[in-house]
């Protein structure tokens, strides 16, 4: 790694801990909200795998949830807030290369992810016992999911030039995605019309090969699941690169 | 024929902004060990190139070398030969200064460079604030960090748009005799400024700029030895108008005024005599040198004859 990669990278990661009680504590939290909520309505009338009770079958949900959401937050909203400031002109002053800048916010933004994530399971071990059938499908689908959701956050981060503008790419891409991806319930248990939007979405396959980890069952094989998930990466990776490489909206 | 040893090389550049040309064939050197102004009236387009030379926008037409690379081909090399000071006062709140020295150093591939930051903060009179806030430093202190960013690593060709704005006189000194000294080790210096008595002491030539055009790039000391002009700036009483046979050389200023350039005393006391003589009163009279802004009128005047 070079040392400015690694300057990048350790501004990032310096810049969300300052700030930890939001970026970190204040997402567990709301993790924690939802699952005392739907677990206290739902766990004894549904049951969705066999011998999985329903806030056993959240909780990985909610972790995947929160750590999508907030490798998203962190670069889209580290983006904006330097170009908004106008700081983001001694990232582009340097010898930085946008490989270099794409690989520094993206390993940042998988590392917070990774860390609200790590929070969430903390906290709802008190709650359930979770089986961890194949740990490396676990940390395989967190680490690719956050780094889709962290490359997301790159080009909204860029595109948007104002806040409201990157809260609508929120609101209206990323929260719905997450929200129909089968992080409350199986998606095998929607309507035939609904389970075929879901097919389509590929959050749906991050948050079930993510699960499959945990019990080893799930909606789709982990292996369909993780080439879906690759696929994603590697498309998004490359219009974002392609994006940087450009100079869309920062060098123009 | 260009010459490749130049600090810096602007070749026939252009950049437009919708349909607004800011810069329009541009070319000049700076030679190595220069200290440089580039001035011109707001919107002239110094910024507009200073971007250009950094890489933070391409241009549309020409080329631009820093010390022999070419800073959208070879922009690696560019960048790491260049020290740019941004004219907006930026700064990540984030961190403090001793951070964003050290951070801003690391972008440029250097780790242990504390040393040298000491000595940068030293002579910038930033030391008692090395571990404040960027947030908590006033508008002049922010100011010097940015200065103090632009040289972490040393660059041969360092470039300030405008870095005295909204920085006291005594820093103002200080600054200066940092920037001298940085020449007199080698440094070239690239400066736009709109105050023309700081440009004056120090650039040993200067680049003139109005709506992306050079208007004149001189010995700093040739264009002192044009002929003295003078300002004579003027209110009118209320209800009194201009002749209409002055119109022509009479300029409005911002500030409800009428400014004429004139080129010797004579012509001002015939100038005041002819207005007397036509009954236009008058409230206010006041005889200036020439700011920037005037020695461009005359420039244009003369450009024009
Ligand atoms: N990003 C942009 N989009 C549109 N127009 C721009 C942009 N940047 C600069 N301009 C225009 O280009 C012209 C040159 O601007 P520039 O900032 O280079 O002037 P300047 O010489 O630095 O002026 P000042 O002394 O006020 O700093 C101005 O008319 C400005 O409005
Ligand atoms: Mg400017």
């Amino acid at each position: 790694m070079s040392v400015a990669l690694r300057t990048l990278l350790y501004k990032e990661l310096l810049r969300f801990w300052k700030v930890g009680f939001q970026t970190v504590a204040a997402p567990v939290l709301t993790a924690l909200l939802y699952l005392l909520v739907f677990s206290h309505v739902l766990d004894r009338r549904v049951e969705v795998y066999g011998g999985v009770g329903y806030t056993a079958f959240l909780v990985p949900g909610l972790i995947m949830m929160s750590l999508l959401q907030n490798a998203f937050a962190n670069s889209s909203s580290s983006l904006i807030q330097s170009k908004v400031t106008g700081n983001i002109v001694f990232m582009l002053l340097p010898p930085i290369s946008y490989r270099e800048f794409f690989a520094a916010y993206v390993m940042a933004a998988v590392i917070r992810g990774l860390a609200v994530g790590t929070g969430v399971w903390l906290v709802t071990l008190w709650f359930v016992d979770l089986p961890y059938a194949h740990p490396l499908w676990i940390l395989f689908f967190a680490v690719l999911g956050g780094s889709i959701l962290a490359s997301l956050g790159v080009i909204a981060g860029i595109w948007a030039d104002k806040f409201d503008q990157l809260a609508g790419f929120q609101n209206f891409i990323v929260m719905p995605l997450t929200f129909l991806s089968g992080v409350f319930y199986s998606i095998h248990s929607l309507p035939g019309f609904w389970l075929a939007v879901s097919h389509m979405n590929p959050f749906f396959y991050m948050i079930d090969g993510f699960r499959y980890g945990f019990f080893g069952q799930s909606d789709m094989s982990p292996w369909i699941s993780a080439l879906i998930t690759i696929g994603s990466f590697a498309a998004l990776s490359l219009a974002t690169l392609n994006m940087l490489a450009r100079g869309y909206k920062l060098r123009n | 024929m260009p010459d490749p040893s130049a600090a810096l090389l602007i070749e026939g550049v252009c950049k437009r902004f919708g349909s607004l040309q800011a810069l329009d064939h541009v070319s000049f050197e700076v030679r190595q060990g220069e200290f440089f102004g580039l001035l011109g009236p707001n919107g002239a387009g110094k910024t507009t190139l200073i971007s250009l030379m950094a890489g933070l926008s391409r241009p549309d037409a020409g080329r631009i070398q820093v010390m022999g690379h070419d800073v959208v081909a070879d922009y690696r090399n560019a960048r790491s030969k260049l020290g740019v000071v941004p004219q907006e006062l930026v700064f990540d709140p984030f961190f403090t200064v001793r951070e964003t020295l050290r951070i801003q150093s690391g972008y440029f591939g250097l780790r242990r460079n504390d040393d040298w930051i000491d000595e940068i903060l030293h002579h910038l009179d930033l030391t008692p604030k090395a571990d404040a806030n960027m947030r908590a430093l006033s508008g002049g202190m922010k100011r010097r960090v940015l200065v103090a960013q632009a040289l972490v690593h040393r660059p041969p060709v360092i470039v300030l748009d405008e870095p005295t704005a909204g920085v006291d006189v005594e820093l103002r000194q200080g600054l200066w005799a940092f920037v001298r000294q940085l020449n007199r080790q080698g440094h070239t210096i690239v400066l736009t400024t709109h105050y023309l008595e700081e440009a004056e002491s120090l650039c040993g030539r200067i680049a003139m700029l109005k709506q992306g055009r050079m208007l004149a790039l001189e010995r700093t000391a040739d264009l002192l030895s044009r002929p003295v002009q003078h300002t004579l700036r003027i209110r009118l009483s209320s209800g009194a108008a201009l002749p209409a046979d002055v119109l022509p050389v009479a300029r409005a200023t911002s500030d409800g005024r009428v400014a004429f350039v004139l080129d010797s005393a004579d012509e001002v006391a015939a100038c005041l005599a002819h207005l007397h003589a036509s009954g236009v009163g008058l409230d206010e009279v006041e005889l200036v040198r020439p700011d920037l802004e005037d020695v461009f009128i005359a420039m244009m005047q003369e450009s024009a004859q």
